[in-house]
């Protein structure tokens, strides 16, 4: 097996507005970001050579080719639940490396304020679908079972929790593209209406409309396009059996598909001490007890321990490492193929100085790690990236 | 002679103060409380939950035939039994047959059960009734209803009440009745139907079947009558003879309601909780004419009693319905706007019934650890296809971990989401039902039961959800 650090680079990307787009359709949305992205790169079109179409709710490559109007090239639809986003690149990233093709267009994207109600379903596929086992378990639901399971286990509050949805919204405020840009106070999360019990309204992301895209080549092609590229320097991915809510050997208190994708990725990127080494975190944040669990599961901190680092603000726009600079999901947003492309973005702006808002801004930014999991805990699908300065 | 093996009787958890329903509607009060069918519930559900804890500490291989007698079968076409012996995972080879239309159905059944004991085609029969009926809005009937289920296996080896006499007539009289269309029992003047439906067949069923014997009122112990309502149950009593205080059968109309077709059934129960050794008990049903049994209490009796899950065991288990609105939104009377995803699908109910309904998990044979559900390849050690299947209904669980959904799609919100773990091993994913949301930790002792989750197309999907034990 052969490494694929810094061999392709990113040179281009994009992003669209995330929100409640009543007025935009996901054709809207995937020209916003492909267009931004173009104009990054430099390029148009039909310098594209194939493309990787990411999405949940829209089936076959056409889904790029019509709104992008693209000329007949290969493009490939995945879906791979929240990690569709991030496959994307992986698609991508392999496909260069083997020299198939120069120069590549990966968009994620989702509309999901079509379907007249609230929430994103129980994200069952259309027919087939078994009537009885594991119905009307909605992802709040499923998430609370877990933060349910950590709180009892482990000792901490509620308010450990709202902290993290505190700080998520304090990112998302200073982001102008985010979805949810309001500052929420500890109160305001504690006090706020149950969703699914012990995860009130602020534990939990909002449903939104978005898209990103990104333009890579391989690392020798980068520096006819830009100077300040980034590379991706590893790429995991762990698909768990389905079994954590059948098994009882699945304690309910941490990711498994994280833990194991995560040590894919430090292997590959030569990382041994991530509080030290990586600089951003862009991870699956869904509800808070998503992001909560990652902190254990990437190594940020011991199994049990997420609540002293919480308190002590580690993982804050000016602590330790930051997690979701952002805004993360919970404020920025999740459509559900855009977001893994989405947290490339933030890292890929973070390094190049330019996060818009100077406030934002972090100071040195050289290694960042994107990630998704998605289904149902104990049954994720989970997606992982670590991008960064070429050399690094 | 053909009688009794077992019994076991169901009440659900739910009761709504009459009063209640008062104070909606006015009119003529009806005092006491109604057991009424949670919104998961209805006329299978209920004889699966009597049905099966009759069957307790019964080979499921000698139910011979199974019997379900109901007037509110969810199904006009698609035999409602076959759903209950399928929950209740008895042997392919069992005859089932839906006992329907009439109030009188499960004492039909109970002569069509003796027959084939006694005729030698069937060993035993499980008989299990249940009903789930709703007056019309604001009328009596609605104050006298209530819902539950009860069931006897009928034998002839370990009976523990012998079944000496009985007798049947029919009578053809608009008494109560519904039209194929009809969603609410229709009643003519309840002078009329009192006097020359219900009062006077059962009294011309007991006269029949004690002079033709030679017995009097005084050689029974007890006396189990259907029941129009507590005041006319007494007066049938005094009218055949029987001390209403010390022979008459407690009629359960204060506190359950009028069970329909399980009704007498349901006294029996309650008549044989308190039976001993060489009792003898007068039983009468009603509904099209009436039926008349006498019963000779043997011996087994005290040894059957024990854990057994009757009459006594689910009235004091209890919680109050908190409203009129509660009982509407329940029996779908009153409809919300949800947003239901979910789907049927025949194929795949099909595939998946030994799960599904029959709540059979698959056992490793290598590792031993319990798949639920069932794998092809195990979870635990990933040997593949070497399993036997093992019921998981009856097995006791613990709550691993949960959570209370207070926007997900269903008619009863919060859905409690759980996760459990067995005590003899493997994990089971379930909603919890007829629980108190503000009364549940993680530790606590649950058990399975048999529910109605949704419909769609036309198709009621049953399946197992967890509940408190209702005795803890």
């Amino acid at each position: 097996m052969e490494s694929i650090k810094d061999k392709v680079a990113i040179v281009g990307m994009g992003c669209s507005q995330f929100g409640e787009l009543w007025g935009r359709s996901a054709w809207d949305l995937v020209v916003d970001a492909a267009y931004e992205a173009f104009e990054d790169a430099g390029v148009g079109p039909k310098d594209i050579q194939a493309a990787w179409s990411g999405t949940v709710g829209f089936q076959g490559g056409q889904s790029l080719a019509y709104p992008l109007k693209l000329d007949y090239i290969p493009i490939t639809r995945v879906e791979n639940l929240c990690g569709t986003g991030l496959e994307t690149v992986r698609g991508a990233t392999y496909a260069l490396i083997a020299k198939a093709y120069d120069l590549v267009l990966c968009v994620g994207f989702e509309k999901t304020k079509d379907r007249g109600v609230g929430g994103l379903g129980s994200g069952e596929p259309m027919g087939g679908t078994q009537p009885v086992f594991g119905i009307q378990a909605t992802p709040p639901g499923r998430y609370a079972m877990a933060a349910t399971k950590y709180l009892a286990t482990y000792g901490a509050e509620k308010k450990h929790l709202a902290m993290i949805s505190v700080k998520s919204h304090h990112n998302g405020a200073l982001n102008p593209k985010a979805h949810l840009r309001r500052e929420v106070t500890l109160e305001q999360v504690l006090n706020a209406p149950i969703i699914a019990w012990p995860l009130g309204l602020y534990d939990c992301c909002g449903v939104t409309d978005g898209a990103a895209a990104a333009i890579l080549c391989r690392i020798e092609d980068a520096p006819k396009f830009r100077n300040d590229y980034i590379t991706v320097k590893a790429l995991g991915n762990s698909a768990g059996p389905g079994c954590g809510k059948m098994m009882t050997t699945y304690d309910w208190v941490h990711w498994e598909e994280t833990y194991r994708a995560t040590q894919q990725v430090y292997q590959q990127a030569g990382i041994k001490n991530p509080r030290k080494e990586i600089d951003l975190v862009e991870c699956h944040d869904c509800f808070s007890i998503a992001e909560l669990m990652c902190y254990e599961d990437m190594g940020f901190c011991e199994r049990g321990k997420a609540k002293y680092d919480i308190e002590a603000g580690t993982f804050a726009l000016d602590g330790e490492v930051a997690f979701n600079a952002g805004g993360g999901l919970k404020s920025f947003g999740h459509p559900i193929g855009a977001s893994g492309i989405r947290e490339i973005y933030e890292i890929y702006k973070q390094i190049q100085g330019k996060a818009e808002e100077p406030s934002r801004q972090l100071k040195k930014v050289e290694l960042g790690i994107a990630h998704n999991q998605g289904g149902h805990p104990g049954t994720f699908m989970c997606s992982m990236g670590i991008f960064g300065v070429p050399g690094r | 002679m053909a009688g009794i093996i077992s019994y076991g009787a169901y009440i659900p958890i739910y009761r709504l103060d009459r009063s209640l329903i008062w104070l909606s509607w006015g009119g003529l009060p009806v005092a006491g409380e109604s057991a009424i069918a949670n919104f998961d519930e209805d006329s299978i559900t209920m004889a699966v939950e009597a049905g099966n804890n009759c069957l307790q500490g019964i080979d499921r291989e000698h139910v011979d035939a199974l019997f379900l007698a109901s007037t509110t079968t969810p199904y006009k076409e698609k035999q409602c039994a076959a759903i209950v012996a399928e929950a209740l995972d008895l042997k392919r080879g069992v005859r089932t047959a839906d006992f329907t239309n009439s109030l009188r159905s499960a004492t039909i059944a109970i002569q069509a059960a003796m027959d084939a004991v006694s005729a030698g085609s069937a060993k035993t029969v499980l008989v299990t009734a249940a009903d789930c009926r709703m007056g019309h809005p604001s009328t009596v009937d609605e104050r006298s209803f209530g819902d539950g289920a009860a069931a006897v296996l009928i034998g002839n080896t370990n009976v523990i009440a012998t079944i000496a006499e009985s007798h049947t007539h029919f009578d053809d009289i608009m008494y109560q009745w519904r039209l194929d269309e009809d969603r609410f029992v229709r009643s003519w003047e309840d002078r009329f139907i009192i006097e020359h439906g219900y009062q006077d067949n059962v009294v011309e069923a007991v006269k029949d079947l004690m002079a033709k014997h030679s017995l009097k009122p005084a050689d029974f112990t007890k006396a189990v009558f259907f029941a129009y309502d507590n005041r006319r149950h007494q007066a049938v009593a005094r009218k055949l003879g029987f001390d209403s205080q010390t022979q008459l059968q407690d009629s359960l109309f204060s506190n359950v309601g009028n069970t329909g077709a399980a009704y007498t059934l349901m006294m029996l129960v309650g008549a044989l909780e308190d039976a001993k050794a060489g009792d003898k008990i007068l039983l009468a049903s009603y509904g099209d004419g009436a039926d008349a049994f006498v019963l000779n209490v043997d011996k087994g009796i005290d040894k059957i009693r024990k854990n057994r899950r009757g009459i006594k065991y689910h009235l004091d288990s209890r919680m109050p319905l908190p409203s009129y609105t509660h009982y509407l939104r329940y029996r779908g009377l009153l409809e919300g706007s949800f947003f239901f995803e979910n789907q049927s699908a025949a194929t795949i109910q099909w595939r998946d019934r030994r799960w599904n309904i029959s709540c059979r998990g698959a056992k490793c044979l290598s590792c031993g650890n319990i798949n639920f559900p069932p794998q092809r390849v195990c979870m635990y050690c990933q040997s593949k296809d070497q399993f036997e299947e093992v019921r998981l209904a009856d097995r006791k669980a613990k709550l691993f971990t949960f959570s209370k959904d207070s926007l997900g799609p269903t008619l009863d919100p919060p859905i409690i989401l759980c996760i459990l773990d067995f005590d003899e091993g493997g994990r089971f994913y379930a909603q919890m039902t007829d629980r108190d949301p503000d009364k549940i930790e993680v530790g606590m002792p649950l058990e399975l039961t048999f529910r109605w989750m949704h419909s769609d197309r036309g198709i009621r999907n049953y399946y197992w959800k967890c509940r408190p034990l209702r005795q803890s």
